[in-house]
C-alpha cells in the first residue's frame, strides 16, 4: 500500500478518491439532516434505518472513518512534502497574483474542519456508539430527533458549527474541482463541473448552517 | 526612472546568501528588465565591484534561460513573457523591486540569481523523446496522418521552453506543468503512443526523485507560464499515469 502511494500523482489520486467519497457522504448526510426541518417522523425513520442497518453500520461506517482519517493524514503528509520541496523560502512571494486564497490554504480550512469533526464525534458519534454497542441500550426509534434538537440549544456550539461550515465551504470551493483534476477529468463538461462544484461548495454548507440555526431558534 | 533593487547575492552554492540593496538611476522605460540589469552591472564593474550573475541567452523569449523571481512572481508582473521580454514600463519611478533566484530544492542556487535547472534535463532524458530508426530508412513523420486537433494540442504543449517559472510560482515547487507538457506533446501523437506507458511512469519517477512537490491544483503555474501551457496537460498526465500504472 505504501508502495502504491510512493509517487506524487498516486498520492493525489488517493487524496481525490477519499475526498470524492466524502463529498457523496456529505450530500447524503445533508439530505437526512434536512428532513429534521420538515418532518420529525421522516428524520427519525431515516436515522433509525442508518443507525441499525447492518450494511450501513458495519460496511459503510468503517469505510467512512477510514476515508476521513486517510484524507486528513494524507493532507498533512502532502503539506510536509510540499514544504520540503522549497527549502529556502522567497523574501517576496505574491501568491495572490496567480492563485486563489482558498487553493493555497487547504491545510488551514482542513484543520478547522478537523477540529469540528472532533467536536462532532464527541457530540454525536461517541454517545451513539456508547448507546448501541457498549450499553446495549434498547433501541427507541423516536429518540433521534430529540437528541439532535437538544444539541442545538447551546449558542456556543451553534456558533462553532457555523464557523466550521463556512470553512468547509472554502475548502470545497477549491476542493471539488481539484478532486476531478487530480484524477484527470478534463473534457467538454469542465465548465459544467466547475459550476456544480461552486453550487455544492456553497449550498451544502449553507444548508447545514440553516438546519443548525433553524433548531436553535425554534426550540 | 530611479529605482531601488533588492537583489539576492550569493557567492556560490555553499555560501549563505543575502538580499542587498542597489539604487539605480536613469532607467529607460523602453529597456528590457535584463538591459536594466546590464546597466547595473556596468556600474558595478566600473566601481570595481562584482557584477550580479543572472542567466540569459536568446533574449527573445525562446530559450528559457532567463529566470528571476521579480516582486514575488516568476518573470515579473507581466503575463505571457519571459524576463528578457519584460519591459521596464511595467514599473514606476521610485519603485523598489525585489529580485530573487527561482526557489526550489530541485533548483539549487549556483551563484547570485543563477539556479541549476538540470533536474529538468534529467526528467526530459527519462522519457521525453521517441525512439526512431535513423540508420537510413527513417520514416517521414508526415507519413502518419495526425488528427488536426491533436496536432494542435501537441504543438501547444511543445512550446514549453523549460524555463521553470511553473516550479518557481507553485507554492509546492511542483514541476507538474513542465513534465505534463513534455508527456502530452508525445502522448497526443501516434509516434509517441508506442512508448507512452513507460514514458509517463519514468518521467514522473524522475520528477519525484528530483524532489519537486505535489500538485495542489492552484493553477499558479498556468498563469505564470510565459508560453501559456494549459492545466489540461496536467489532467492528461494524471490520466496517462493512472492508465500506465494499471497496465504495468
Ligand atoms: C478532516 C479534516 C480535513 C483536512 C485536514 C483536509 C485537508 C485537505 C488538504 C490539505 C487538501 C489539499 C491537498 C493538496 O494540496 O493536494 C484537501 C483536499 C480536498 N479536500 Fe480536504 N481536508 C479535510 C476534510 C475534508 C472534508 C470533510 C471534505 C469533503 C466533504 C474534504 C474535501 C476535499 C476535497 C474535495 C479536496 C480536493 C482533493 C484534490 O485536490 O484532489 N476535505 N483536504
Ligand atoms: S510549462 Fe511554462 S513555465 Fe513551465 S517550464 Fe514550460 S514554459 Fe516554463
Ligand atoms: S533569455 Fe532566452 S528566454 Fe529569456
Amino acid at each position: 500500500m505504501s508502495g502504491m502511494l510512493n509517487s506524487t500523482i498516486a498520492r493525489k489520486v488517493a487524496m481525490s478518491l477519499s475526498a470524492l467519497f466524502l463529498l457523496i457522504f456529505l450530500l447524503q448526510h445533508f439530505i437526512i439532516n434536512f428532513t429534521s426541518v420538515i418532518s420529525e417522523n421522516t428524520f427519525n425513520e431515516l436515522s433509525h434505518f442508518m443507525g441499525t442497518n447492518v450494511l450501513v453500520q458495519f460496511l459503510m461506517q468503517p469505510i467512512l472513518i477510514f476515508a476521513v482519517v486517510f484524507h486528513f493524514v494524507m493532507g498533512f503528509i502532502l503539506e510536509i512534502k510540499n514544504k520540503q520541496a522549497r527549502d529556502i523560502s522567497y523574501a517576496s512571494y505574491k501568491g495572490s497574483a496567480n492563485s486563489s486564497w482558498v487553493s493555497r490554504n487547504m491545510i488551514y480550512s482542513g484543520l478547522v474542519i478537523l477540529a469540528f469533526l472532533v467536536l462532532h464525534f464527541i457530540d454525536f458519534w461517541f454517545p451513539e456508539i456508547n448507546h448501541k454497542y457498549i450499553e446495549f441500550a434498547p433501541e427507541d426509534p423516536t429518540r433521534y430527533y430529540h437528541e439532535l434538537v437538544e444539541k442545538f440549544h447551546n449558542p456556543i456550539r451553534v456558533g462553532a458549527y457555523v464557523i466550521a461550515f463556512v470553512l468547509l465551504a472554502l475548502h470545497l470551493l477549491h476542493g471539488f474541482q481539484s478532486a476531478f483534476q487530480s484524477i484527470g477529468v478534463s473534457n467538454k463538461f469542465n465548465a459544467t463541473l466547475k459550476s456544480i462544484g461552486k453550487f455544492y461548495a456553497i449550498f451544502i454548507p449553507l444548508g447545514f448552517i440553516f438546519i443548525a440555526l433553524f433548531h436553535f431558534f425554534n426550540h | 526612472m530611479n529605482l531601488t533593487l533588492k537583489i539576492w547575492r550569493q557567492q556560490d552554492a555553499n555560501t549563505k546568501g543575502k538580499m542587498v540593496d542597489y539604487p539605480i538611476s536613469g532607467v529607460d522605460e523602453d529597456m528590457s528588465f535584463l538591459e536594466m540589469l546590464d546597466v547595473l552591472n556596468e556600474d558595478l564593474i566600473s566601481k570595481g565591484e562584482e557584477p550580479v550573475e543572472f542567466d540569459h541567452d536568446c533574449r527573445e523569449g525562446i530559450c528559457g534561460a532567463c529566470s528571476l523571481q521579480i516582486n514575488g512572481e516568476p518573470h515579473g508582473p507581466d503575463r505571457g513573457v519571459t524576463t528578457c521580454q519584460l519591459h521596464m514600463r511595467m514599473f514606476n519611478d521610485g519603485d523598489t523591486i525585489t529580485i530573487e533566484p527561482f526557489r526550489a530544492k530541485a533548483f539549487p542556487v549556483i551563484k547570485d540569481l543563477i539556479v541549476d535547472r538540470s533536474s529538468f534535463d534529467r526528467i526530459q532524458q527519462a522519457g521525453g523523446f521517441i525512439s526512431v530508426n535513423t540508420s537510413g530508412n527513417t520514416i517521414d513523420a508526415n507519413a502518419i496522418p495526425v488528427n488536426k486537433h491533436d496536432a494542435d494540442d501537441s504543438f501547444a504543449a511543445a512550446t514549453c521552453i523549460g524555463c521553470g517559472a511553473c516550479v518557481a510560482a507553485c507554492k509546492n515547487a511542483s514541476a507538474m506543468l513542465f513534465t505534463s507538457a513534455k508527456v502530452s506533446q508525445f502522448a497526443l501523437l501516434p509516434q509517441g503512443r508506442v512508448e507512452a506507458t513507460d514514458r509517463v511512469l519514468n518521467m514522473v519517477r524522475q520528477m519525484d526523485e528530483e524532489g519537486f512537490g505535489n500538485c495542489s491544483n492552484t493553477g499558479a503555474c498556468e498563469i505564470e507560464c510565459p508560453k501559456g501551457i494549459s492545466l489540461e496537460n496536467i489532467a492528461r498526465m494524471n490520466r496517462e499515469y493512472i492508465a500506465a500504472s494499471v497496465k504495468k
